[in-house]
């Protein structure tokens, strides 16, 4: 990159901080209903982050597979059950939790501090290779994912549209009461 | 100018709040809605990487992360189906969705 792309900067920090507080609201709010619209939102962001990153295809299906049809399923349930105050549960802090919160967050912050640390160092070397997509208008297109997807896992394809019957067949199973 | 770094660590942030998600509400439909904020954090970092590889490599090598992101979404939904089904069936024999009330395996 010769020149620096405030652009890019901008939308990823706008993306970023749409993400993480629709993210948070997903978890902290107490009606699922409010969550659930909030992820919606949170999986709007993502596919724009998904943008910034060249995956266009991926930008797509978020869209439509996340915030199409699967949070209609989930908006769906939480409708259909129809929950009062009581059903939904009293929601208190135990010790247990506040040990698997502290040992979540220990684990994430491990992870970036051990793994990360060391590419942000690197980061201006990696961020240059970014450049050799600038004139690649296909990389992430349908056409080229879908080359990805078909000639280099043909049998994966294939194992998840089995998946996806036995998925509909176990979703039916399950939630009906008697066939 | 960002790299691979600034999406790495949104990623970390984001599956750190599914995982406490996870961990700290009892709703069950927020549980499923955590473990789908998690999936997705996976997918930012496989989107990250075929973006900003660390080892140079060919284009098509490195759309197999894209691949991988179109299983995830699959496997996601198929999930998210499942998921919600066992919720109803569990609300249909103990009128709860919360989860300590799913406690039939224990002695």
């Amino acid at each position: 990159m010769t020149t620096p792309n405030y652009a890019e900067t901008i939308l990823f920090y706008l993306f970023a901080a749409g993400v993480l507080g629709s993210g948070a609201q997903v978890v902290f709010r107490k009606n699922p209903l409010h969550g659930a619209l909030s992820l919606v939102a949170c999986f709007f962001f993502l596919a724009g982050i998904y943008v910034l990153l060249a995956a266009h295809l991926a930008a797509i299906l978020q869209v439509m597979v996340y915030a199409g049809a699967v949070m209609v399923l989930f908006v769906f349930v939480i409708m259909l059950l129809n929950l009062k105050e009581e059903e939904m549960g009293q929601e208190k802090m135990t010790a247990w939790k506040g040990i698997g919160l502290v040992s979540v967050l220990a684990a994430v912050g491990g992870i970036a501090w051990k793994g990360l640390w060391p590419l942000y160092a690197t980061g201006g070397k990696l961020g240059d290779m970014a450049g050799r997509f600038a004139g690649q208008a296909e990389f992430g297109s349908v056409k080229a994912v879908g080359r990805a997807i078909y000639v280099n896992s043909v049998l994966p394809f294939e194992v998840t549209s089995i998946l996806l019957l036995v998925a509909v067949v176990g979703a039916v199973v399950v939630a009906k009461g008697k066939i | 100018m960002v790299g691979p770094t600034h999406y790495l660590v949104l990623a970390a942030v984001l599956f750190a709040l599914g995982g406490a998600g996870v961990v700290l509400r009892r709703n069950a439909l927020i549980v499923l809605m955590s473990i789908e904020l998690m999936l997705n954090a996976v997918n930012l970092t496989f989107l990250a990487f075929s973006r900003f590889p660390l080892v140079p490599k060919a284009p098509a090598a490195l759309l197999q992360g894209h691949a991988a992101v179109f299983f995830v979404i699959a496997v996601a939904a198929c999930e998210a189906a499942v998921g919600l089904a066992i919720v109803i069936a569990a609300f249909r024999s103990r009128t709860s969705i919360h989860v300590d009330d799913f406690d039939s395996l224990k002695l």
